[in-house]
Order: C-alpha cells, then structure tokens, then sequence
C-alpha cells in the first residue's frame, strides 16, 4: 500500500484524472443558472444546492460513463428483447471509433518525441493522409480488399511524405521540426480546403466543399446501422504492436532511442542522425496519415475542409497521457475516445456543453504534465523507480 | 523540482488555509439570502407527464449564432409558450463529424421530434432517418426522399428579390454587393434574388446598378467558407467597399457581424441588409447600420411543426412546409432606423412589387430553390 501510494505513473493519471474530475464537477455547478441560484440561499437551506448539486454532477457523470461504456438501462431492456444487440454496444462502439484515428496520430507523435523530436506536425500528416486515402478511394475502382489496401498505403505514403519533408529540412539544414511541421500544417488544411472544391475531386451535383464519396469496397468493414466502429480499431492495435516491436526490439528503433538520449554520443558511437531524423520523420508521418486514412475510410467516408477534425493535435496530448510509450499511447487513445463519445451523451442528455468534455481532458493532461503540482497536492512521497520528470520536462 | 517542494511546504499549507478562509467568508457573505416556499416545485411534474421531447442538432454555426441556429432554437422555445408539454433541448456539432451522435443521441433518448437545422445535414439526416423509423425528424433547408422527415423550405429568393431592389434604389454610389457564408444552395438562393431585384430596379428605372459579389448567370461570387469567422467578414467588406460598394448583404451568419462592424465604422457611408431574423432584435448592437432585413421565419416554421407535434397531428413529409412572401415565411423586415432614409416612393414600389410576386405576374426564380 505504501507502494502504491508513491509517485509512480499509475498513482499519478489517476489521481490526475480525479483532480480533472472534480473540477470538472464544479465547473459543471457553475455553468448551471438553476442550481447556482440555490447557493444564494445555502446559509437558509443548504439541503436545496447540496442535493441539486449532486443531482446535476451525478446523472452528468453518469452520462459520461454511459455513453462511454454502456447503458444498464439498455442492456437490461436488450436481454428482455425490447432492444437489439447492437444498441447495447453502441456507445462502446462510438468509444472505439472516436479512439481509432487517436491511436495512430498519438504513435506518431510518441514515436518521434522518442527520437528526440517534436512532432507538432501530426496535425498536417494526417491531412495528407486524408487527402491521399480519399483520392485513392474514389478514383481506382479496383475490387474489393485490394481497393481497400491501396486506398490505405495511399493514406500512409501521403502522410509520410508530410513527415519527410520535415525530417529531412532537419537533418539538412537543421531547421528545427517544431517551425516546419507547424508551418506544413497549414499548407495541408488550406491544401484541403482548396482541393475538395477542384472539378473532378469535388461530389458531383454538389456546390458546397464536400468531395466524391469513398467506394463502398475502399472503406474500412463496419457493422453499421447505429454500429459505427470500423476495423480500424484493430488495425490501431496491431500498429500499437508494431510500433513497440520496432522501438524496443529493432536495430532501428536502437538508433532512435539512442538519438532521442543524446545525439552526440550517438554520433559518436557510429549512428548516422541525420539519416535517423529523416527516416523516424517519414514513419511518424506515416503514422499519422494511416491515422487520417481510418478517418475517411471508417467514418467520414469522403473529404470535407474539417474531415481530420482534431485528430492530430488530440495526438499531442495523448502521447503525452501515454508517457510516449506505444501500449500507455493505445490505453491514452481509448480513455479521450472515451470521454468524446460520453461527452456526446452528455451534451445530449443532460444538457452540458461538448466543450466541458475538451476542459475534462485539458486538465487531465495539465495535471500529468505538472506532476509536481499533484505529488504536493496529495503529499506523495518520490518514488525512485520511475523518472517522471525527465520522459516530460523536455517537451 | 522536488528539493523547492520541501522549503514551500510549510508557507504553502498557510496559504491555503487563508484562501480558504477568504473563499469562505465571500460564499457566507453571498449565500445568506432567503429561501423560497416548498411548493413552488410540484406543479411542473404534471406538465412533464406527457412531455414532448424536442430535439435539436445545431450545425456548425452552434446555438448562438445570432441568425439561423438561433432562429430554429427560439422556435422551439417559442412551442413551449403555446404547448406547455413541450420540452426544448439541443447539441450543438463542432465539426461534421458530430452530426450524426448528436442525431443518433436523440433518437436513443426517445425525442418525439428530433430537427436537424440546415442543408448540410441532408445526407446524414437521411441516414439516420432510415435506420429509425419508428421517430419523427425534421430538417430546415432541405427536403429527403423519407417519410418520416418533415422538410421546413423557403423561398428566400422572393424576399431576397425585394431586397436586391431595396439595395439598389437606396443606393447612391450605384454599387451593390452581396457574399455568402458558403456556396450552398440555402444561401446562393438568398443571392440569385438579390442580385434579380437589382436587375428589376435597373429595368424599371433605366438605370445600371451593379451587383458585386456575386454572378448569377456563372453561379459563382464571393464567400467566407465560414459561418462563424468574423474578421472575415470585415476583410471582404472591406473589399467589397473599397470596389464601391454602399450597400452590402452577408449571408453568413455570423461571419456577417464583421461587416456590420465596418458598416459602424464607416459613420453612415455603408449599409447592410442583414438575413435570417430581424438584425434589430438578433444583433441589436448593430441595428444602426441595418437598412432592412431579408427575413426567413425558420422560427416560425419550427413553431408550427412542434405544436402541431405536440397536439398529436402528423406531420406530412410532402409537401413539408415551405415559407413564401404569400404566407409570411419569407419577409423583408421594417426599416428601423433607416425609415425615413428610404424614399417613400421606393417604399410604395416594393410594396407593389410584393403584391405582383405574391400574384405571380413578377416571377422569381432561382436555380437554387427548394423543388
């Protein structure tokens, strides 16, 4: 026990994502007019704000789990045969697919931080991995599960395209990645925008920005109906393994954790950094455009100015969750998938913004991100297994 | 890091102590006013007993936008004064993306009547529509082949058409301008009768005053891609006054706030036609600089249907609802401020104008409106 109550990284994100909770909740009381005008009163009748309060925290939070997870409610009315299977499972299908483009965006992320680079650029990578994904779906017509394959490599070469161009201005001029791949993630979006108005790539009969939908035998196999989850989610954990497979047990990811420590002795000790920078470069992007790929192909379907949403900036702050390691990454991915799919449910139930939800998860990571502010905060004791302050204070 | 800590410690645990003292004693100060009486609360459970659920997904815009979102959400609040049974609430979508949870939600939550506002949900609606069809959906500006689907359509370009002659009879510089939040048809139509308006005004009068911002036999013009991005609309404003323009018409949304900003900045040099809901009582701050209003009463068009939901009446998928100058779904709004501005021979003209449209021996058209 006394272990355990020690600074290490479980203890820590959990008691992160409680501090994230409970202020949360008390933003929730803030924002709610009805119940904050029981606290006029409180000195009165304190009984009033204390039990709307809990009342308002409770079944919100309970949305957020419902949605999330499943609803009792629903299952229960599933094994008396008033509801199908499939709305059973719904909400942990709207996890699972809000999860999946999150898992490859936070890799990419994790994977270059591990080699000493600040991948902002997942943002822009994904885009690519968008555009590519969408064009291959629409334009080659080739049967199916080929259609299929081509349309993701297209997806993966766009995005690691936008990854090497980044990696190698580093690796030959030594521009630093943080400015280019910022500057590379503008090019994509207004890239995107400009693109999906283009005669050819645009949906016919359409005139706003909407392209051309992906062929049925191009998208990722999905139940449907209220079934959105695709199989992108398994191809995400398959990748989660590769991407630990190739960091902990390949020569290359030797090199790159070896540049990531100290690219001198590196150097030194015979590793070629700038052909590590640029190789670790194209597969981050890589990663990050199979990411926009399952997002065209598993939900949006076609291109649209805002198709890749926020996935890649989202990546930021999973990989950071994840500590920039591939499994804590997946784990990161679910947990925000998580939240995105119970904020939906909770705006629609009990009425509190979606944007409560990106607080919610802004907190969580500011609390890992500042672990010295929640080791004093719950009087932790230091714990020398883990070296917390180092995976983070160079970010 | 961790040797700062152990010097804090102590200092900090005070402080704490004394902002917690401090918090308290505000709180205590604030939270000493009276409670009400008990019974205040039994009386709405009765109202909820039948409740009728009203559903609303917003589009990008979010609820606030002062124009189309804002529109659909007063109608369903203003259903509840009518069909107390009523019971409005909303999503409002981030990204396209969140159009179809926020329409699945619903339909698990057992809405009664669930409203997608705006074109751009058209597909999606339609989806969804057809894996439930045991709800009732509804959607502004746009028509589906569904059944269950009941599509709320304007004729913008009738009231648009009387504003694009408005524009032009007021005019002095004999420039016109007019650009939209995005090249879709709910906001193209609003630009097709602008800009036939003028071409009226010109026939009538001889005269030859030009429309900036938009073509209507290319179909092509000026646009924001945004509903929301104001500084936006101030830089093509700006634009549009610098090519001469004295008149302009957003049909952005809010991205259309910003042009009213450089109309306020222009001390009377510049005026705006606003859309959607009268720009005095939607963006009042800037009812200075709003010659007229080309009205789409969405607010009343969502009224009707939830009503007519509540009492128990079916709701006809076609023809739908669709608003007209005829039967006040489409408008152009008072003059406010600018009453005694516009000459009242104009006056008298649009008036009569509106008669021959409601008649039909002036016809509008627009390759954008609703079939």
């Amino acid at each position: 026990m006394k272990r355990f109550w020690s600074a290490n990284n479980f203890t820590l994100t959990a008691l992160s994502m409680i501090m994230a909770v409970v202020i949360g909740a008390v933003l929730i009381i803030i924002s709610d007019s009805t119940v904050l005008a029981k606290f006029a009163y409180f000195t009165a009748r304190p009984s009033d704000a204390v039990s709307a309060s809990w009342l308002l925290v409770s079944t919100a939070y309970a949305d957020l789990l419902k949605g999330a997870i499943g609803d009792p409610a629903v299952f229960s009315a599933w094994f008396s045969g008033e509801a199908t299977w499939q709305q059973a499972f719904a909400p942990i299908s709207e996890t699972l697919t809000y999860a999946a483009p999150l898992v490859f965006t936070g890799l990419s992320v994790a994977l270059a931080f591990r080699g000493g680079l600040f991948n902002i650029g997942a943002q822009g990578q994904a885009v690519l991995g968008c555009i590519a994904a969408g064009i291959a779906g629409f334009t080659f017509g080739l049967p199916i599960v080929l259609n299929l394959i081509v349309a993701v490599v297209a997806g993966v070469l766009g995005g690691a395209l936008w990854g090497f161009i980044p990696g190698l201005l580093k690796a030959r001029t030594g521009a630093h990645e943080v400015i280019t791949t910022i500057m590379l993630n503008y090019t994509a979006g207004l890239f995107l925008a400009w693109l999906v108005i283009q005669q050819g790539i645009q949906a016919p009969g359409r005139s706003d920005a909407i392209s051309k939908a992906v062929a049925e035998s191009a998208q990722l196999p999905s139940p449907g109906g209220v079934l959105r989850v695709h199989l992108g989610i398994v191809l995400a954990v398959l990748t989660t393994a590769g991407v630990a497979w190739l960091l902990n047990k390949s020569a290359f990811g030797f090199e790159i954790r070896a540049v990531g420590a100290n690219p001198h002795a590196a150097k030194t000790a015979g590793i070629s950094v700038a052909k590590t920078y640029v190789l670790l470069m194209a597969v981050a992007g890589g990663l990050a455009g199979f990411g926009g790929a399952t997002q065209v192909l598993g939900t949006a379907h076609a291109l649209t100015p805002s198709v890749a949403g926020n996935i890649g900036f989202d990546g930021l702050l999973v990989a950071l969750l994840g500590r920039n390691r591939p499994w804590g990454t997946l784990f990161a991915a679910l947990l925000f998938g998580a939240l995105r799919a119970g904020g939906n449910r909770m705006q629609s139930f009990s009425g509190i913004s979606l944007e409560l939800v990106t607080v919610l998860q802004a907190l969580i990571v500011l609390f890992i991100a500042a672990p010295a502010l929640v080791k004093a905060i719950f009087r932790l004791r230091a714990s020398r297994a883990t070296g917390l302050g180092a995976s983070l204070a160079k970010g | 890091m961790q040797r700062k800590e152990g010097v804090l410690r102590p200092v900090r645990g005070k402080r704490i102590v004394a902002i917690l003292a401090a918090g308290g004693l505000t709180l205590a100060a604030a939270a000493c006013g009276e409670a009400p009486e008990e019974s205040g609360s039994t009386g709405s459970s009765t109202a909820a007993a039948a409740a009728y659920k009203a559903c609303m997904v917003t589009d990008l815009g979010g609820i606030d936008d002062k124009s189309f979102n804002a529109s659909a959400w007063a109608g369903l609040q203003a259903a509840k004064t009518e069909a107390p049974n009523v019971d409005p609430k909303y999503v409002a979508s981030s990204s396209e993306a969140d159009y179809e949870p926020g329409l699945r939600g619903f339909v698990s939550q057992g809405c009664n009547f669930i409203l997608a506002v705006g074109g751009l949900m058209g597909d999606v609606t339609t989806k969804v529509a057809k894996d439930s069809p045991k709800s009732q959906f509804g959607i502004v500006d746009s028509s589906s082949g569904n059944t269950n689907v009941y599509p709320m359509q304007f004729a913008t370009h009738q009231a648009a058409f009387l504003a694009g002659y408005l524009a032009a009879g007021y005019s002095k510089s004999g420039k016109v301008a007019t650009y939209g939040g995005m090249k879709i048809p709910p906001v193209t139509i609003f630009m097709d009768g602008f800009a036939d308006g003028v071409a009226q005004y010109n026939k009538a009068k001889g005269k030859d005053v030009k429309v900036l911002g938009w073509d209507k036999a290319a179909q092509n013009g000026s646009f924001a891609d945004s509903f929301i991005d104001q500084s936006k609309g101030k830089s093509i404003a700006d634009t549009l006054v610098g090519q001469g323009a004295d008149v302009i018409m957003p049909v952005a949304g809010g991205t259309g706030l910003g042009t009213a900003q450089v109309a306020k900045d222009s001390n009377g040099k510049l005026a705006v036609i606003w859309v959607d809901q009268d720009g005095c009582t939607s963006a009042a701050q800037y009812c200075d600089v709003f010659l007229s209003t080309v009205v789409k009463n969405i607010e009343d068009a969502v009224k009707q249907a939830v009503v007519k939901g509540a009492k128990g009446e079916a709701l006809a998928a076609s023809p739908g609802y669709l608003g007209t100058l005829e039967n006040d779904g489409v408008s152009l709004a008072e003059f406010h401020d600018f009453d005694s501005k516009v000459d009242p021979a104009l006056k008298a003209e649009l008036d009569k104008l509106k008669a021959d449209i409601i008649a039909g021996t002036v016809k509008v058209e627009s390759a954008n409106a609703p079939k």
